[in-house]
């Protein structure tokens, strides 16, 4: 027990030192930018009195260090300052985006996991089949086409001309507000509300922006998912339970794919936070009203309090998920007890 | 040449002095083993067809004004938006220019990019990772925590932020893609290294009085960088398709110049009766991309066989 507090201790440590770094980059970046944020406050006509005023407002007169650690102590405290586009606190903002991007990243992954796994699973049982050659060729193909090109063509096919999905949005314009929020995701709101009509409206308009992130997820879930299973399959203890008459299937999904469950559930998460980064171009071609597309809209009016809170917040989830994984693995391998 | 003749140079010409077990210069064993290599990798049809895309990228971006039909900035509004044709093969966009013509002046916008990005990248991964393999201790700590940083962002993500705040531009998409791109190739420089360092002749360069960045720059770098360049060609891809992201968002290479990315977003706007503006680049990167990975495995299996 002392051994796993111990590990987790460390393990606080480290992710805190990689959140402070994620801080001072951030911290950077944003004093990267050419157009001098005191000026840009104030405007050109300002007095000199009145610009060194604002400067030392701003904390800008202090030195580097000391600003970065009035910044981190801010965003610790959840202040990410105000957005210029919207006129609202950035962490405000944020609340209201993130579920949208919560509710096609679960869809997404759980697309990409239900069918990546058993298919990782077979093509590493049936070698070199059919079944093996279509999936290299489908994950080959997921990491060289462009996702938002892919999104625009799935769009024309499946939404303009076939009409078999919903378009841009999370909904339909006249179902906007039908629903009470109460936790943001529309699926799960229509469900409470036991609005049925909301629920298959919202499901036609995530069903193709979540595949499609799916469909990234499962190429990659599918091919560690072979690689794992195709070590196992090579081991004694397999040909022992062969021998001993096990049926084949317990022999694969038993015996082979109980041992790689651990290594399986970093792939997954590992996945989920590349499906948050492959969000920001599917959210601006589906106009899917998430974190990515906020990100996306405030770049463009270099609105950079919300594309930083933005940029920090995603790297939080990916942190949180390398966070989880570990955890996981220690409760589920007790080799890591 | 006839058949006769390459009986005649068969065994004793150029195939026998590649294949000698006992080449008489240090420039013949390098030949030897280029040609090895190259016979591995030859025996590969889809790692030949990588290359065989690769090679043509590189042909249409060093050709391309006698490849292109016609300017690429050329306007002609009363010609805008039309279907493939003879004049125009894949059609014009909405402003009346050449799609094929944008399209093969665009190889060249799109080997900028990687080359620019790999001649940044590579060297600041290869730097840190051998440095911190070869020194180990402290230095390594610091070194791989400031990796694991640029590793824990999603590099789409942090290549936005950097360029929301350079501005935007091809030039500084570019360099917010090799600030994402370093740090896979410091891990891979740092494994290299550290199954070197311990090494006799490692021992014995020491021994001799070398210092550390003797040391490093001079043979353990070299003995990174092959597994360093398959990490890259399997990245291009990935470099490309973010450079691709960046110009549809409007961040990277601003209009008229013709990047493909760029050429997705302009066509999106007539996808409803003029889809093929759009399909068309999305189908260049798709190619390219493919080519590169083609390529970066068959690449993989035969400089780093233990990874496959």
């Amino acid at each position: 027990m002392r051994r796993v507090l111990a590990g987790g201790g460390g393990l606080l440590l480290s992710l805190f030192a990689t959140f402070l770094g994620l801080l001072f980059v951030t911290f950077v970046i944003g004093r990267l930018m050419p157009i001098d944020p005191v000026l840009a406050a104030v405007g050109d006509r300002a007095s000199v009195s009145t610009y060194n005023q604002v400067r030392a407002e701003m904390g800008l007169d202090r030195p580097l260090w000391h600003q970065f650690l009035i910044y981190a102590w801010k965003v610790l405290h959840g202040d990410f300052g105000m957005s210029i586009l919207t006129a609202r606190p950035v962490l405000e903002d944020l609340i209201r985006v993130f579920p949208a991007t919560a509710e096609l990243a679960t869809v997404g992954i759980i697309i990409g996991v239900v069918l990546g796994i058993p298919l990782g699973v077979w093509s590493a049982v049936y070698r070199n089949s059919l079944l093996d050659h279509v999936m290299r060729v489908l994950g080959l193909v997921g990491y060289s086409v462009p996702i938002f090109w892919l999104g625009i063509m799935g769009l024309l096919i499946f939404y303009l001309e076939l009409q078999w999905v919903g378009g841009p949005g999370r909904l339909d314009v006249y179902l906007d507000g039908e629903v009470p929020t109460v936790t943001g995701m529309i699926m799960v709101d229509s469900l409470l509300a036991d609005d049925w009509e909301v629920f298959d409206n919202a499901f036609s308009h995530i069903i193709l922006p979540a595949s499609l992130l799916g469909y990234y997820s499962l190429a990659y879930v599918c091919r560690m998912t072979r690689s794992l299973m195709l070590e196992q399959l090579n081991q004694e203890y397999l040909i022992t339970a062969r021998v001993k008459g096990t049926p084949e299937r317990r022999v694969v999904w038993r015996h082979a794919f109980g041992n790689i469950q651990v290594p399986l559930i970093t792939v997954v998460a590992l996945a989920f936070a590349n499906i948050l980064e492959g969000s920001v171009l599917t959210e601006t071609v589906f106009a899917w009203p998430g974190i990515g597309r906020y990100i996306t809209t405030a770049l463009l009016s270099a609105d950079m309090n919300a594309v930083l809170g933005g940029t920090i917040v995603v790297g939080l989830v990916y942190i949180g998920m390398n966070l989880l994984s570990d955890i996981l693995y220690r409760i589920v391998d007790p080799r890591a007890r | 040449m006839t058949s006769k003749e390459i009986d005649l140079t068969g065994p004793s010409g150029l195939k026998a002095w590649l294949t000698t077990d006992t080449p008489g210069s240090g420039w013949q064993a390098a030949c030897g083993r280029a040609y090895r290599g190259w016979r591995s990798f030859a025996s590969n049809p889809l790692g030949l067809v990588g290359l065989a895309i690769v090679v043509l990228l590189l042909i249409c971006a060093a050709f391309a004004p006698w490849i292109a039909t016609t300017d690429p900035m050329a306007q002609d509004l009363a010609l805008r938006l039309q279907p493939p044709s003879q004049a125009y093969w894949l059609g014009t966009d909405r402003m009346g220019r050449d799609t094929f013509s944008n399209l093969v002046y665009g190889s060249r916008v799109t080997l900028y990019i990687v080359a620019l990005v790999l001649v940044i990248a590579a060297p600041i991964g290869l730097l840190v990772g051998s440095t911190a393999g070869y020194i180990g201790g402290r230095v390594d700590q610091i070194l791989m925590r400031i990796t694991d940083i640029f590793f824990s962002f999603p590099r789409l993500v942090l290549a936005l932020a950097f360029v929301a705040s350079l501005g935007p531009g091809l030039n500084n998409a570019i360099i917010a893609i090799a600030l994402t791109a370093w740090p896979a190739y410091a891990r891979v420089a740092r494994a290299e290294t550290l199954a070197v360092r311990r090494s006799d002749f490692i021992s014995a360069i020491r021994a001799q009085g070398a210092g550390s960045w003797r040391i490093i720059f001079r043979h353990v770098m070299p003995l990174s960088l092959p597994s360093v360049i398959v990490r890259a060609t399997l990245d291009m891809a990935g470099i490309i398709l973010t450079a691709a992201g960046l110009g549809f968002l409007g961040l990277g290479a601003q209009p008229p110049t013709p990047e493909w990315g760029a050429m997705i977003s302009v066509g999106r706007q007539n996808i409803l009766d003029q889809w093929w503006v759009a399909a068309v680049p999305g189908v260049a990167i798709f190619v390219v991309s493919l080519g590169f990975n083609l390529l970066g495995d068959g690449l993989r299996d035969v400089l780093d066989p233990k990874m496959t």
